[in-house]
Parts: C-alpha cells; structure tokens; sequence
C-alpha cells in the first residue's frame, strides 16, 4: 500500500494527498493514487489557474462550442462549424524534438476529430533559445522535422505559425501547436459519456508503456538544465510517447465515418493520462459512472501492471461510448480501417470510476472527486522588483545606419523568412488553401459556400514579457490585425498560456496581467475564448521563459477571391500607412538587436482606435479598395515595407514628408526619432497599397497617409521633412519635386534584401 | 469518360485528385481492398502515404487487391496516372522504369515549380505544346528519379521523358532532371509534381495542371479503341 | 536482412552522417552509408531471399545480405 512519501514523489502534496484519503474514505491503493495524482496534477486540474481563467470571456454569437470541451467551435455560416484549439507539447519536446512536436501535432488533430470536425489546417507556435545555440538549433530541426513528418503524413496542411528566438526559451522550449477543422453543425459531438447500459469501446493503438506518468512527472515538473547533470534528460527518455501518423490517419477516417454514421453517443480522445483522464472525464460530464476491465485493453507489451494500462499516453487511441446494439457495426468499420476496436466497459449510474482486471476490483473512485474536487490555488501575485531576465547579447551598434540595419533586422533569426520551415510542409493539401505562407499576413482556407476563413497565431514574448498587460493586448490586436489585412473579422480565441511556475510570486503576477490583458483585448474584438490550454512551470536552471501566450484566431471573410495580400502587386501603385501607429522603441526587435534590457512597462495602446483601423483594413480589402495591406509589427514600418516588396517582388520609392512625422512621431522630444519612425513597433499601424482611386475613397474614412509609389528593384525610404538637420536638410529645396537630392534614409536593391531575409536558410542546410 | 481514383488509408490527395479530373469528366473513389474498377476509363494512383510507407515508399500499396486489378488494366492498354506516391507505387509495380529515391535535400519540400513538357506527344500531354513551361506545385521525401544509364538512353530515345524540371527546379537530385515519365507503350505516366493541385485559379497558383486531366480525356476513346 | 543503397547511388542520408560525425570530434570517418535492418522468423529459409527481391528491397538500387542467426533444432 503506497504511503504519503509515494504521493509526495507523485506530485501531491500533504494537504492533496490527506484530502484523497478523506475522499476515498481511507488510503488509496496505488493505482488509485497514480489516478488521483494525474488528475490532480496541474496539467489536468489547472489548480493554479482556473480561477483567472474563469474571468476570460467565452460566450458570443458565434460561439458553439465553449470552453471545456475537446476544443472550442465557432459559426461560420452555411451551416458549418470551425472547431479549433492550440495546445502545447513543451516538456516532452524538450526532451525529444521530433517525437515531442510529432505527437503535439497528433494530439491536436485528435481534440478536432474527436469533436467530430474534420481537420483542415494546422498552425504551429515554436520557441527555442537564440539561434546561435546548437542545442536550440537542434531542437528546431528535430521539432520542425516531427511537424513535418506527422502533420504531412495525415493530409492536413500545415499553414502557417510563428517561430521566435530568445534565450529565455534556451533549456524550455515552446512547441505549441494548433489545429482547425469544419463539421455540419448539428454534427458536433460532445464527450459527456450518457446512459448507463451503453458499452465504452476503445480503439485505435494497442496501448503500451509510453510516456508512463508523463503528465505529472514531464508536464508539471520543472525541467532540469540540460548540460548541469549529465544524462539528466536521457533518463526521461523512455516515458516519451512516439507516434504513428498512419495509424492517426486510419483513426480519423474510422472516427469521422462512425460519426457520419451516427454511430456514437459520445466521443473523447486519450491524451494526457491516458484512459484516466478520458474516462473520467466523460463521466464526469455525463455525471454517470463508468466501469472498466484493463484486461480487455489490447496491449503491445505484455504484463503490464493496471495502473500502467489506467495511465499509459501511447498516441492514436480513442474512446467513444456506443449503445449495446451497435457495437456490432462499430467494430466491423474499426476493422474496415484497420484500426482496433474493443469494448472495455460501459456507462453506470454509480457516479464512479470502478477499475477491474478481470474479476478482481483493482480502483474504485467517486468521479467528482477524481474530476472536480482537486483544491484550487489562489495566485499570490508580486511585481518584480528588479529585472527577471538577462540583457541580450548586443548585435548592432547604436550608431549603425538605416541601411545596415534594416538589413540587420531582415536577417535577424526573428524576422527573416520562413520560407526554410514551411517549405517542409504541405500547405495545399485538401485544396482549401486561398493564401498560403508569407502570402498574406493569415492564412485563408476557402469554405464551401464561397467565403473563407483566416487565421493566424501569435505571440510576442519579449513585449508581455516588458508588460504582461499591454504585451498580451498587443498579442491578441496583432492576430486581429492580420485577420484584418486578410479581409476577415474575428469569430473565435484560443490561446495557451505558456508560463513559469505560479507558486513564485512574480509570475504569478505575469499570468493574473496577461489573463487580464487577453480578457480585455478579447472583449473589445468580440472574439471570445473558446478553448485553450495553460502550460505552467516553464523553467530552466537560467530562470523562467518569457511569459507567452500564444494567442490564435480565426476569422471568417464573405468571399475568398477577395482574399487580401501582403506583396505590393502592380508598379505605380500608390503606397499609404493607414491607422493609429505610434511606434516606439521599447522592447522592439531593434533594441534586441542592440543589446538593451528590457524596459518595465510599454507604451498603453488605445484599443478602440486599433480596432477602429482595422475595421477600415478588412472593409477595404472586402471591396478590393486595396492591391496589399500588411501589419507593421516587428522590425517597424521599414521591414513592413522590405516584406511588401519581397512578397510581391518589386521595389518601392517611399517618402516620409512632414504629415507623416506630424501623425506618427511618438515622442516629438525623442532622441532619435528616424530610428523610432523606420523601426518603432505598436500595434495599429498598416502599410497598404492601392490605386489612387482606392486611397482617395479610403481617405473619405479614415486617416491616410501617401508615402510612395510601388516600382522599381530597390527599397528608397526618404526623409522629406522641412526642417530636420539631419538627412532630410536639403529636402524642403526639393519638395515637389521627385528628384530629390537629399540622399535617403536607405536604398537597398531587393536582391539584397532578399539575401538578408533568406538567412534562416542556413540552420537547415 | 469517367476517372477511377484509387484510395488507400494513408492517401492524402485522393479527393484533390477526384475534384481535379470531375472538372474534365465523371470521377469516382475505388477503395483499395476492392478488386472491382467500376468501369473506370482512366485510373488515378493519388498522392499520399498509401500504407503507411514504411518499408519504401508504394512497396506495399503495389500488391494491394485494386493495384492488382489496376495492373491488368495497364496491360491491356488502360490509362494510369501515377501522382507523388502513385507515381512511388507505379514503379514498385513495374509499370514505369526506374525508382524514386529519398530528396538529395533529405527533407520533404513544398515548392511550386516550373516543368518543361519535353514530349508534348502522348496521352497526358496532348494539350500541352512542346517545351511549354508548366506551373505545378511539388511535395515529397521521396522524389529522387533514377534508372540505370542504359534504360534512362532508351527511355530519352522512345520519348519516354515526358516532363523535366526547368533549370533550377530540381531540388530533389532526380537523374537528368526527370520530374515525369511513361512507360514504352505510352498509356502509363507517372510524375512527382501534383497537376491535381494546379486546376483552379483561387487554390493553386496556375490552372496548368487541367492540361494533364484534359489530355487524359480527349485520349481516353483513342486508347480504349 | 541488411539492406543498403546499391554502390553508386547518392545516399543523402549516409553524407549527412558523414559529415556529422566528425562535427562531434570522430575523425576519419569515410564510406557512410545508410541502410535498415529487417528481422523475422521464418520457417523455410528458402523464402528469404524471394521475399527480398519481390518486397523488402528494390533490386533496382538496392542491395541486401541475408543473415541466419540460428534455426528453431538450435533454439
């Protein structure tokens, strides 16, 4: 019989372990306390955040599925349904890449497929350290590998994500995946197991010892340093999950036709903690009980004790509740794909979960204790006193020109394409794809009735890390924004909270600012949260990560052909910055590069006025008012600019006259205001592209700002203002007139634009 | 004129293909376990995983119950069109010379690229003109064409070549930048790149694939006769 | 059965190998090449080779070896 050291070595603490007792009317046994333990770890209790959590807004018209469920479900006409979630795969990809980001992509699709939506896209959030780090190199190409194999290898496409480099990140990596899928909305299926008699099959992979105890022991346990104690992440290796993206490939199909067939009564799939987690679960929904028999679970490895079979996390398994007489039919189309089917219990009205092996009764466990009656933590939140994270390591002088550091920010492992990661990835296949990678600032999947959707993930560590509020505001505004440049309005939010661990103080006052940051932000889109996950715990021997919240979004636009897109498309096309757009330095990729700390705090960003902008945006694009629009975000109104001319493989002859500085100068006293302008960073801001016709029926909306016309094979940015002593002197003698002799700001020819922002290239060469 | 359109468990552009050649005829899904090709004119062997590939890739989709039948269907002159892994299975059956070895960039790669038609002249490129530049995404591990010297001449010499990766395109390291070939009695053709992907202006960047389905078509009486 | 790209024929796989290696400090490291293994009981053995040419290996740019490791009188 385990003991209170066993429970303590679990995970539990006293006082968790004194309560199981009292619920369990005496000790547990042991696979009672590894399920106890499992459940009430944080992975699955989400003890430490769900307080916060409960103060997100989750209800709107669109909504059809809320928080709780496999994932989260929108309306997007025509009678279909988007379900759609980001879930992260950090620990297990820390210590093993491929297998790590491999089956966060598998169990991703799962939460989709076992809503009853078919997957049609995935999305992927990837953090490592800085790029310069082998091991963070290393962990990039076995994550990027994994998502490829596995996410290729199941026919869904792989249509967009964010990759960031920041030593915060260096020993606890960030792979966070996200995937969508479309159901016939009365084809939505929940997971609440009902009616006590019917018969719970499983199918899919024979279970076997992966990932023993990895939700407690890999998901809420901080992760060691991995140079400090040789072979420290060795040892974790065999309790890592491998998947079989054929064998995930035959289970959706399996899944989606029982479902087609009206087969099933509900339908979960097995994640973290395996049978544990889904069956109580599902009971707990239901509010029944649930009996199983493990000897009936096929096994790959013989003799495998109870609570190995109750806990296991091998990948591609479901678990769906069926009535008695069509279990004959489910299991004929399980073998029909070729996927394994067993009835291992059924539904009860005893409002337990009972355990047996064969005759003998092996657990026995009330399911609200196991599902609802874990104690909730309250967060005891300090704001720092002195700085969390160390300064970066400088890369560009204070005094280097415009020229060299446009090309400096192009190249930096931040911004340069990724064109070398989604060239991995199958981004066409199910021929929805309306705008693939670094075509458009969303990703745009056409739907059957003419209209698309848009969606987009994001998240920018450093800045929630400078302010966990104003960051996460930023974060949620940047996915809206690129929704907006799509064409698309907001239907739905998902999110993972990455953070450290919320038993110290100081961050738990990052995850109380940003859950009120990502609450307001989302309330002021009309974009309510419809699931998510929390990762907590995130720390290395070097401290805790940038706290991250990786935000998705999905949208939906009236008519895909109007589709919006990044790339200046026409020589002679007039060039305008549309929005609120106060760009400032603080915590932007520039001061990255120039080694600066962090600053405490971030400019307030008004968010009607950015949601103001981009309702212009996404109306101009529905009209096809506009050729392009793009987002400035990191890298500033420059680098927006060189993306436009990359993507659309033309030059621009831009000029910054007084208007613009009038409009956009943050800080009239600033210090240096032509870095500021070039490559300031605040949400808000659009650089589009149109004829005059199209800027002047904008004009009649909104601010508008010329600053250029498309053509030619370099990048000219000019400084026209009258009065300035520096570069722009000379200007205000040739204002007017277009050939100027003041030397720009910057003139870079595209081709070696083009070079700076291929540099990711080389860590997959 | 009707597309047979061959489906295994781990194809993944199966429906791509069948939504490519409804757009020029009738198209219909035969399931792999199944024997019977519904009296399909032409066979499509679709993209994907097949079974998994885990041995090579098509080595054991090759010996499939609708492979079976499909082989006999090429024998006796049928239309087949091998797509990425189809093309992996078509070799595997022996209906095409050569093999397809792994990427020499050792990675699966998603490019759209240029393809020259070097035969303009056979049942799949009839629609084309010759050395046409085709527009047509590509998405493969595997995609590395190889035949033996002496079959590779013979293959050039009977017009067996009939797509080539334009200069600059074959990032994969197939000999003699092979990116298509058929077999000698010109009624089976099998290419890496993905013609199903490229056949409406919203989704794919050209419509040029639409003139590998329409050849196929306007071939199909010729050949059955 | 051992199985391995026939002489000749690139073997991206076995270059990469090659040139890791000595990245972690093995030196004169040459000739890498990258092939897999397929174990199996079999109760005739005259079977192996068959199997070999018609499924586990392509004979157009694969090689293989056949190993018996011991028959069931011996084990």
């Amino acid at each position: 019989m385990p003991e209170l050291a066993d429970a303590l070595a679990l995970g539990l603490t006293r006082e968790e372990y004194e309560l199981v007792c009292e619920k369990q009317g005496g000790a547990p046994n042991a696979l009672e306390l590894a399920m106890y333990s499992l459940l009430w770890s944080e992975h699955c209790a989400y003890k430490h955040s769900k307080k916060l959590l409960r103060t997100l807004p989750t209800s709107g018209p669109h909504v059809v599925v809320g928080p709780g469920e496999n994932a989260g479900a929108v309306d997007v006409g025509g009678g279909l349904a988007c379900a759609f979630k980001v879930e992260s795969h950090n620990h297990p990809s820390a210590v093993e890449p491929f297998q790590g980001a491999a089956t966060g992509v598998g169990g991703i699709l799962r939460d989709i497929f076992a809503l009853g939506a078919r997957p049609i896209a995935v999305l992927d959030s990837l953090r490592f350290g800085e790029a310069a780090s082998a091991r963070a190199r290393y962990l990039l190409d076995g994550a990027v590998s994994g998502i490829s194999h596995y996410g290729n290898s199941v026919g869904v496409p792989t249509v967009g994500g964010e990759l960031y480099f920041e030593a915060p990140y260096e020993s606890n990596c960030l792979i966070n995946a996200m995937a969508l899928g479309l159901a016939p909305r009365e084809q939505l299926m929940r997971s609440a197991a009902a009616g006590p008699g019917n018969v719970l099959v499983l199918f899919g992979a024979a279970t076997g010892r992966d990932g023993i105890g990895g939700a407690s022991v890999l998901a809420s346990a901080e992760l060691g340093a991995p140079d400090s104690e040789e072979g420290a992440t060795d040892d974790k290796r065999p309790s890592v999950q491998v998947g079989d993206p054929f064998e995930e490939k035959k289970l959706m199909e399996c899944s989606l036709e029982l479902l087609q067939r009206g087969l099933l009564i509900s339908l979960q799939d097995l994640g973290a903690a395996g049978l544990t987690s889904s069956a109580s679960e599902m009971a707990s929904k239901g509010g029944v009980g649930i009996d199983l028999d493990v000897s009936r679970v096929p096994l790959r490895e013989p003799d495998m004790e109870p609570f190995e079979v109750m806990v296991s996390e091998s990948q591609e398994r479901m678990l769906c509740v069926v009535e008695p007489a069509s279990v004959d039919e489910v299991l004929a189309l399980c073998e029909r794909w070729e996927v394994g089917g067993s009835v291992i219990g059924e539904v009860t009205d005893s409002q337990r979960i009972r355990v047996r092996d064969g005759d003998e009764l092996v657990g026995d466990m009330p399911v609200a204790a196991l599902v609802d009656e874990c104690p909730l933590y309250d967060l005891q939140p300090q704001r720092p006193t002195e700085p969390l994270y160390a300064d970066p390591p400088k890369a560009l002088e204070r005094s280097a020109g415009a020229r060299e550091t446009l090309l400096e920010l192009l190249r930096s492992a931040n911004l340069a394409s990724r064109r070398a990661l989604f060239e991995q990835y199958d981004a066409i296949v199910q021929s929805r794809t309306v705008r693939r990678p670094e075509q458009a600032d969303a990703a745009v999947l056409e739907l059957p009735d003419g209209g698309a959707l848009a969606v987009s993930i994001d998240c920018n560590g450093r800045r929630v890390a400078a302010d966990p509020y104003t960051g996460t505001v930023a974060a949620v505004l940047e996915c809206a924004s690129n929704l907006a440049c799509a064409g698309a309005e907001p239907l739905g939010t998902t999110n993972n909270l990455n953070f450290g661990n919320p038993e110290k103080g100081v961050i738990a006052w990052q995850l109380s600012e940003s859950v009120r940051g990502l609450g307001d932000a989302c309330r002021a889109l009309e974009a309510p949260i419809v699931g998510g996950n929390v990762s907590l715990y995130n720390e290395g021997a070097a401290g805790p990560i940038y706290p991250t919240p990786v935000i998705g979004m999905v949208g939906r636009l009236p008519d895909a052909r109007r589709a919006g897109r990044l790339g200046f498309a026409r020589a002679r096309a007039q060039i305008a910055l549309v929005g609120s757009f106060s760009p400032s330095l603080a915590a932007s990729e520039l001061c990255k590069l120039r080694g600066e700390r962090l600053p405490a705090g971030l400019p307030a960003i008004d968010i009607p006025a950015v949601r103001a902008a981009q309702l212009v945006v996404r109306d101009a694009v529905r009209e096809g008012l506009l050729e392009s629009a793009h987002d400035i975000a990191e890298g500033g109104l420059a680098v927006a600019l060189a993306e436009c001319c990359l993507a659309g493989a033309v030059g621009a002859q831009v000029e910054l006259g007084d208007d613009v500085w009038e409009a956009i100068a943050a800080a009239p006293t600033s210090s240096e205001p032509v870095a500021e302008i070039l490559f300031g960073e605040a949400p808000g801001g659009f650089v589009v592209s149109a004829s005059e016709h199209g800027l002047r029926e904008l004009a009649a909306r909104t601010r508008v700002l010329g600053i250029g016309t498309v053509g030619g094979e370099r990048l000219v940015i000019r400084d026209l203002r009258a009065d300035t002593g520096g570069a722009g002197a000379p200007a205000a003698a040739a204002r007017g007139g277009s050939g100027s002799a003041a030397p720009p700001l910057l003139e870079i020819p595209l081709t070696d634009l083009a070079d700076a922002h291929a540099a990711l290239a080389e860590l997959f060469a | 004129m009707k597309f047979g359109v061959l489906q295994f468990p781990g194809s993944c552009d199966e429906l791509d293909a069948l939504r490519a050649a409804s757009l020029v005829g009738e198209a219909e899904l035969l399931w792999h376990g199944e024997r019977d090709l519904r009296g399909a004119d032409a066979i499509i062997v679709p993209g994907g995983f097949s079974y998994g590939d885990y041995l090579r890739a098509g080595a054991i989709a090759r010996f499939s119950p609708a492979m079976e039948s499909v082989i006999d269907f090429a024998r006796e002159g049928g239309l087949v069109l091998g797509i990425c892994n189809g093309f992996q299975v078509l070799c595997e059956a022996r209906l095409l010379p050569g093999a397809l070895l792994v990427n020499a960039n050792r990675r699966f790669t998603f490019r759209q690229l240029r393809l020259e038609v070097v035969n303009a002249d056979t049942h799949f490129t009839r629609a084309c003109s010759p050395h046409q530049l085709l527009s047509i995404p590509a998405k493969h591990s595997w995609g590395r064409y190889y035949a033996a010297e002496r079959t590779l001449q013979e293959m050039s010499e009977r017009g067996q070549v009939v797509l080539r990766y334009a200069p600059g395109e074959n990032f994969n390291g197939s000999l003699e930048d092979i990116a298509g070939v058929c077999n000698e009695a010109g009624n089976v053709f099998g290419l890496m790149p993905h013609p199903e992907h490229a056949v409406r202006e919203l989704t794919g960047a050209s419509t040029d694939g639409l003139l590998i389905f329409e050849s196929m078509r306007a071939a199909v009486g010729s050949v059955v006769a | 059965m051992l199985i391995r790209p026939k002489e000749g024929i690139l073997d991206p796989q076995g270059e990469a190998v090659e040139r890791a290696l000595p990245a972690l400090g093995f030196d004169g490291v040459a000739n890498v090449h990258v092939g897999r293994m397929v174990e199996l009981e079999v109760e005739d053995e005259h079977q192996i080779e068959p199997m070999c040419e018609k499924l586990l290996a392509n004979p157009l740019v694969e090689d293989y070896e056949i190993q018996l490791i011991g028959s069931a009188e011996t084990a």
